[in-house]
């Protein structure tokens, strides 16, 4: 059986990234039709009501480095993009003090210095050393990258320009720029500051999604990765969502359709249909076809060119990268509804510094500790936990007086030696609640409910592989140049009119909206040349 | 030393900056935490708390109450009936606006003024015959102001009559053992309400406030929050985007109403059986089009702004502050068409957005004007676009309460 419709683009999936790559589509005036394979948009950004008037962010949880052109470009305040900046970061400490660092520069110094008054002097600089960084690297992380195998005069151009922006980056900036994206978290780190809990502060956002420590080479990378976050005019702030980012997935498909774009749920794609090398259309699992001139792949690499098309008529380079291409998911989320906030007993009553995040990753040394077992196939004991109680800045996610807190978790390999997750999963849970106890006692009598997501959950729902959060591990061998790989960096595959634009191009995860956006500017630009 | 409102004790505990601006005389917050932003967010999706009660306040009663306001005041008073309230302004002889207030109308016979400025001597000099007595009661009267999504669900808890509000209308209610008058107003442009109580009864309306609203986000905001909703609203401040004529050093310090953008109160203003204050002049400007600007909003197109301050090396800022200073407006050829008042980085809208006077002629949405910037210590003229105020005007602003009315859109 066949039923034939005629557009000018498909994209796969309706997670962010496909949603903003077809939202720019239609709003250039293709005919354009998102498909997703289950019945709601978002991918890995969604919002669930698991229990009455309790809304859980089953997988991603903040708004972190979206691109600013795009709320504008595709309208999105007009469709009720609202986000809701964090105004603390609370770090609990294992003997029970805490760091909690606010909006008021000269509080967090004096806040700081109760730990140590040399830390309290270097933050600033680090802060703005950090940002000198982020401003080399910004004009690269917001354009196509160039194709460094491309020996045309277009590619010769693209690479040109890239050295002419490096030559204008000052000499100390580029340096730091590659121990960055070479070097380790906590070498960086150490150049620094003296005291366990800025670093394990800092640290925190070195490891996240990668099966890295922080003191693994590559874990700089990721920390700069993550100051690339431009809320408010100041680079590395967040904020989260009205609604969860379930409720910024939702602004975007009201977004693309109010641009023409049509959205198709519950449509799994079996294969993209090619006709002498060129992709014409899709093939839905339940036998529909539908043509287009154009096909865009939101999924991750493996699923872009192993799945969806046949891998045979593929580059063999291409395709052995594509094996070596590590994912190895190392994340997990446990969500919990409260009947109150949690209490910290050396802050007494206080609940103010829940308004963020609730960083438990007091050291470095505890971080590196919660890899360890990674690296043996085991999930940590005692976990890394970034914490955040949404409900606290937006009433609209629990009924008045309780909360959901969403816990993002390391380390949880996908690959557990000698058992499975669904054999582990509760106690992988247990041992989030039993950390969480100890730093806040009586956690466990709030619990009205957990929901357990583990990688193998986030690949059975999600559709990402191996359960990594970012289409694909974020190191130095898979990103720019060479994300997915090396010459397939510019959203193009070898199969003409099939592109892709999920997270595993550049610049790569967390909700950026990037990959979509530029893929979107390649597609157009292709279309018309 | 300046005086302390009829919420002071309760202020003072919720401050925790331990700074304190002087408004009016009174002791009040500029912010009741470090940052601001986060009552602001508050205002937006969830519900914030704003002690207003130094706002100078008039009892105006007597059988000759509505004609007397109808001759001080621009817009007409007999539009407004018993349990309704107006935003309203009064002007001098020559057409020019001495300041604007909200007046609320309990019967035929009885009004309440607000305003910013002391007007007892004003008011007085315009009776003439009139049968009216003019009392002030600011000392009497304490406001609060409960203002965004969740202040009515937090309210309707306390007294249901809220539910039944109109836009602009107000009721009497009884907040525990306090009886109150609770008007739908407030000047942040959302769904708010303000609650007038008598001072003695301020602690314990706050008190009974905070419970009800603290399980939905209820927080206390101060001034700097107040006046980032309010460029939002579109909502006119005094000696920023206004001077009274009747202090103003000379015209170019003046404003018709025409000029700010408040045409829409002249409806009746050929109407002779109210004769009022500036009433010949305004037909005068109007009939000869003679308004030097008209207020308009200004979008800053952030491509331009991005580009501009990125080519200069700089972080492209979004200080969501308001700035209240003049900033040149510009025209394609560089010539002065105007000047902007008040100036922020809108987090809701997320843009850069102004208060700006133009010609009349670009007082059009959709002219594309430049706003002037100071980058590197040097001015930069940055594209902008004319718009319609408010910026920032959700359904809910003015809506009923729907069947389902527990959330916050």
């Amino acid at each position: 059986m066949s039923t034939s419709t005629e557009y000018d683009a498909i994209v796969i999936g309706g997670g962010h990234n496909g949603l903003v790559n077809g939202a720019y589509l239609a709003k250039a005036g293709l005919r354009t039709l998102i498909l997703e394979r289950r019945h709601l948009v978002g991918g890995a950004a969604i919002t669930e009501e698991l229990r009455p008037g309790f809304k859980f962010t089953t997988f991603s949880y903040a708004l972190s480095l979206l691109r600013p052109n795009i709320i504008h470009e595709l309208n999105l305040v007009e469709h009720g993009f609202m986000p809701l900046l964090m105004p603390s970061s609370f770090c609990p400490m294992e003997n029970g003090d805490s760091l909690v660092m606010g909006q008021d520069r000269n509080e967090n110094l004096k806040e700081i210095a109760r730990h140590s008054t040399h830390d309290a002097d270097a933050y600033d600089q680090y802060g703005h050393d950090i940002e000198m960084v982020v401003r080399a690297v910004k004009p690269l992380f917001d354009k196509v990258p160039p194709n460094l195998f491309d020996r045309s005069a277009d590619g010769l151009a693209e690479m040109a320009e890239l050295a002419g922006h490096l030559r204008g980056v000052e000499p100390k900036v580029l340096h730091d720029l590659v121990r960055l994206l070479t070097g380790s978290a906590a070498d960086f780190l150490d150049d620094y500051f003296d005291s366990d809990i800025i670093k394990g502060y800092l640290a925190s956002s070195g490891i996240i999604g990668n099966e890295i420590g922080p003191m693994s080479q590559g874990s700089g990378l990721v920390l700069l990765f993550h100051g690339m976050g431009e809320h408010d005019g100041h680079f590395g702030s967040w904020a989260f969502h009205k609604g969860g980012n379930g409720g910024f997935t939702q602004v975007l498909a009201t977004a693309a359709k109010a641009f023409g774009a049509e959205i198709k749920l519950g449509a799994e794609v079996e294969q993209v249909i090619t006709t002498q090398g060129r992709a014409t259309g899709v093939a839905l699992v339940d036998g529909t076809e539908l043509r287009a001139k154009v096909v865009v792949s939101a999924a991750d690499p493996r699923r872009t060119f192993t799945k969806f098309v046949d891998q045979r008529e593929l580059p063999t380079d291409l395709v052995d990268s594509l094996r070596r291409y590590r994912y190895q998911g190392t994340s997990s989320k446990v969500n919990f509804a409260l009947d109150g906030l949690p209490t910290y007993p050396s802050l007494g009553d206080r609940g103010d510094m829940f308004r963020g995040f609730t960083n438990i990753g007091p050291t470095m040394e505890y971080l590196e500790r919660a890899f360890d077992e990674a690296k043996y196939g085991w999930y940590s004991s005692r976990p890394y936990i970034d914490g955040a109680i949404q409900s606290t800045i937006d009433p609209d996610m629990a009924p008045p007086g309780k909360h959901v807190m969403s816990c993002f978790i390391q380390y949880t390999p996908y690959h557990l030696k000698d058992s499975t997750w669904d054999a582990e999963r509760e106690q992988m849970a247990d041992n989030v609640q039993a950390t969480l106890e100890s730093f806040f006692p009586g956690f466990g009598h709030l619990v009205l409910q957990r929901e357990i997501v583990t990688p193998l959950d986030i690949e059975t729902v999600a559709g990402l592989p191996e359960g990594n959060i970012f289409h694909g591990e974020f190191l130095a061998p898979q990103m720019y140049f060479f994300r997915p790989a090396p010459g397939w960096n510019q959203y193009r595959t070898p199969i003409a009119g099939y592109y892709q634009c999920g997270s595993g191009t550049h610049p790569g995860g967390c909700v950026s909206g990037g990959p979509g956006w530029l893929a979107s500017k390649q597609i157009l630009r292709d279309l018309h040349a | 030393m300046p005086r302390r409102t009829p919420f002071h004790d309760r202020v003072a505990t919720a401050n925790e900056t331990s700074l304190w601006s002087h408004w009016a005389g009174h002791l009040v917050v500029d912010k009741y935490q470090m940052s601001e932003k986060f009552e602001y967010v508050a205002i937006r999706n969830a519900a914030g708390a704003f002690d207003s009660s130094p706002l100078y306040k008039y009892r105006i009663v007597g059988p000759d109450a509505e004609r007397f306001l109808g001759g001080v005041l621009t817009r007409d008073i007999r539009t407004c009936l018993p349990g309704q309230a107006q935003y309203t302004i009064w002007c001098d002889d020559r057409g020019y606006v001495n300041e604007d207030g909200v007046v609320v109308r309990y019967s035929a016979d009885e009004f309440l003024l607000t305003a910013a400025e002391p007007n007892l001597a004003y008011l007085e000099n315009l009776r003439g015959s009139d049968r009216v007595e003019i009392t002030e009661v600011t000392d009497e009267i304490a406001v609060l102001a409960v203002q965004g999504p969740r202040s009515r669900v937090i309210l309707s808890g306390l007294a249901p009559e809220v539910d039944r509000l109109g836009f602009f209308e107000h009721t009497p209610a009884k907040i525990g053992a306090a009886a109150v008058t609770i008007a739908r107003t407030g000047f942040t442009g959302d769904l708010g309400f303000e609650i007038y109580c008598d001072a003695a009864d301020a602690a314990s309306v706050w008190d009974a406030v905070f419970d009800a609203g603290t399980p939905h986000g209820l927080l206390p905001f101060g001034q700097t929050a107040l006046l980032m909703a309010r460029i939002e609203a579109g909502l006119l401040l005094i000696n920023v985007d206004f001077e009274a004529s009747r202090l103003a050093q000379n015209d170019e310090h003046r404003s018709t109403p025409l000029e700010l953008g408040l045409g829409w109160m002249l409806n009746g203003i050929d109407d002779d059986t109210r004769p009022f204050v500036g009433r010949r002049a305004l037909r005068r400007e109007r009939d000869e089009s003679t308004s030097r600007w008209k207020m308009m909003g200004l979008v800053v197109d952030w491509d331009d702004f991005d580009r501009t301050f990125t080519g200069a090396g700089m972080v492209p800022p979004k200080d969501h502050l308001p700035v209240h200073e003049d900033m040149m407006v510009y025209d394609d050829e560089a010539s002065r068409v105007g000047y902007a008042t008040s100036f922020m980085f809108s987090p809701v809208l997320q843009r850069h957005i102004a208060l700006a006077r133009v010609r009349p002629d670009l007082a059009v949405p959709g002219s594309r004007v430049h706003l002037e910037f100071t980058v590197n210590h040097r001015y930069v003229r940055v594209g902008a676009a004319v718009v319609r105020t408010p910026f920032f005007a959700p359904p809910r602003k003015t809506a009923m309460p729907g069947p389902n009315d527990g959330g916050t859109t």
